[in-house]
């Protein structure tokens, strides 16, 4: 699905651009610094859009506050207390005012809806009377949500740095029903929760989704065959089929980084090893062996290495092997056991479960095993997803009892801990990249 | 898990048609109970009967938390299924293989597919064809009991043979 027709860096008008070239910057100094102690929210200002369907730029201008509010990083300021109403993204901002009312950061937006949505967003920094960023998007006209989140991927990616998150999607699994017989199903949703399509319909019970980096094709684990197997399934056309038949129990799948090899489990008479095979068939690779339960495998998104958990040792603990196999070494010394690790987006880091003193962690980690920290500490939390920037990561959490779990997110720094608005109980989280 | 599912019914149906009794009841006289009612006890079922392998038998094993070796009462009661599914040939059995939840999704799937298949190997070695057996592992995913503390997770942790 090819949703945008254009996305372009927007040119100012003459006076915009006469003022750009008298200030003779090059690039605005206003940045939020997103790590450190004495970390601050950056006060955004954020008009409602322009438009010629006012309740529209509303609309859009709510989403693009409400995106950046729940990133932890800015803070929207009260859209009734700003000094102007509604933005206009052609004319430069009268920066004094603005200054006067304690603004640093304003972001400017039109949008209007007709064949097409046609958005243009500018950010400026009124202390240096500079833009910071102006684009314009032209988007199919069924996806107003996608474009407020664009738009707030822009600011995000012009004032904090790194790459946005919000054009991106979850899946998850949708859990209803008594515990002792809940029925759990695939769905698909928005990254805060919105448009929730459900997947697969409950006669079978479908577990641990995660996307391929297209976000096209989803691998999970699939019960209707009796024991759970592993299955592709691709949203674009809705076909699904089992990923191999080699005769005994497969699960805990996960794309490689390419796309075109799936790293799953593989269980024998007790044993469980890690696999590889390609998603168009083609022999089944044994990558670990032994009588230990070696899952959970996670790429290295160079496609190198596979980092897993294994009780080979005991518990289960962290290893990390190349990616066609060899002497898995283990890196988690920590108290406790850990499982479910996921690689992120860039390297540098490892997410993971960990269990210890009857409660259960998400922590991060170098990926040498090094520096580690908790997150999130609870009865129960598991199954770590990082978004495609690296600096959130979506689990679940679940009470225990009757009760059933959530989805939560937390910042990389421990921060913003939040939870997922679901229609039901939500588990298994699985972060897509940006759908750009 | 067909037995105990039908077995289950059975009683459900039962105690469906007492409330449909009692609520018909009620709509006419609604100061009066029904008479006759009672609760059906688990008997004891024909020898050689699926009832009786639930009842008499022992169609379940637990394990420790973490562990899928078998505990000495754990063997005794293999053993009895064992000596039972001798006697009865014509039955072929399933072993559902669970976990508790205190554990990762994944993991559990695997450490019920390890606590089935050593169910599996010693039935094996008490005698009972392997062309008789097949396994399933449901992880955490199908628990008993329900609560937050040891009293439901050690129910959870089990391997269920179910005759088919």
């Amino acid at each position: 699905m090819t949703l945008l027709t254009r996305r372009n860096v927007l040119k100012f008008g003459l006076a915009g651009g006469a003022l750009l070239a008298g200030s003779s910057l090059a690039m605005a100094q206003l940045r939020i610094v997103v790590e450190g102690a004495n970390f601050q929210l950056l006060p955004i200002a954020i008009p409602d859009f322009a438009s010629s369907d006012p309740a529209f730029g509303k609309e859009i201008a709510e989403i693009v506050r409400a995106d950046l509010r729940r990133s932890g990083l800015f803070l929207p300021l009260d859209p009734a207390s700003l000094p102007v109403q509604v933005g206009d993204v052609n004319a430069a901002p009268d920066f004094p005012t603005w200054r006067t009312a304690n603004v640093d950061a304003l972001v400017m937006g039109g949008v209007e809806r007709g064949g097409q949505i046609s958005s243009s967003v500018r950010v400026w920094d009124t202390q240096q009377a500079a833009q910071v960023v102006g684009k314009s998007y032209d988007t199919d006209a069924n996806s107003s949500r996608r474009v407020a989140h664009i738009i707030a991927d822009a600011v995000y990616e012009s004032l904090a740095g790194g790459s946005g998150y919000f054009d991106t999607r979850v899946i998850y699994v949708a859990e209803s029903g008594p515990k002792a017989n809940r029925v759990r199903r695939l769905a698909i949703m928005d990254q805060d929760g919105a448009n929730v399509q459900y997947l697969t319909d409950g006669s079978m019970m479908a577990l641990t989704p995660r996307f391929s980096t297209d976000g096209d094709m989803v691998t999970y684990m699939n019960f209707a065959d009796g024991n759970p197997q592993v299955y592709l399934l691709q949203l674009s056309t809705g076909r699904q089929q089992r990923l191999a038949d080699i005769g005994a129990m497969t699960f805990a799948p996960r794309f490689s980084p390419d796309g075109n090899t799936v790293a799953f489990s593989v269980e024998q008479a007790g044993a469980t090893n890690i696999y590889t095979t390609g998603i168009n068939g083609g022999q089944p690779l044994q990558l670990t062996s032994g009588a230990a339960i070696d899952t959970g495998p996670s790429y290295s998104p160079d496609g190198g290495r596979i980092v897993f958990e294994s009780d080979r040792g005991g518990s289960p603990q962290i290893y990390m092997m190349g990616a066609g196999g060899g002497t898995p070494q283990r890196i988690s010394f920590g108290q406790g056991s850990y499982s479910t690790p996921v690689w992120s987006p860039k390297g540098d880091l490892l997410a993971f479960t960990r269990q210890s003193g009857g409660q259960f962690s998400i922590g991060i980690m170098n990926s040498d095993g090094s520096g580690e920290r908790m997150l999130y500490t609870s009865f129960h939390a598991e199954g770590p997803s990082w978004a495609p920037n690296g600096r959130v990561i979506m689990f679940f959490q679940d009470p225990g009892g009757n009760d059933g779990p959530k989805l939560m997110s937390v910042d990389i720094w421990g921060r913003n801990l939040l939870t997922i608005p679901t229609e039901s109980y939500a588990s298994d989280p699985a972060w897509s990249g940006l759908r750009r | 898990m067909v037995i105990t599912a039908s077995f289950n019914s059975a009683l459900r149906a039962a105690a469906m048609l007492l409330f449909v009794v009692a609520v018909a009841a009620c709509s006419r006289t609604p100061n009066t109970m029904p008479t006759g009612v009672g609760n059906l006890g688990p008997g004891g079922g024909a020898p050689g009967s699926q009832q009786e392998f639930l009842v008499s038998v022992g169609d379940r094993v637990f394990f420790t938390t973490d562990s899928s070796s078998l505990t000495p009462e754990a063997m005794a009661t293999l053993d009895k299924q064992a000596a039972w599914l001798n006697q009865y040939q014509n039955y072929r059995i399933m072993i559902e293989g669970h976990a508790d939840e205190r554990g990762t999704r994944e993991y559990n799937i695997a450490l019920g597919a390890r606590r089935s298949s050593m169910v599996v190997n010693y039935l094996v070695s008490r005698g009972i064809g392997a062309n008789r057996i097949t396994s399933q592992s449901f992880g955490k995913e199908r628990p008993v009991a329900i609560c937050n503390d040891i009293s439901c997770w050690s129910q959870n942790r089990r391997a269920v043979t179910v005759v088919q």
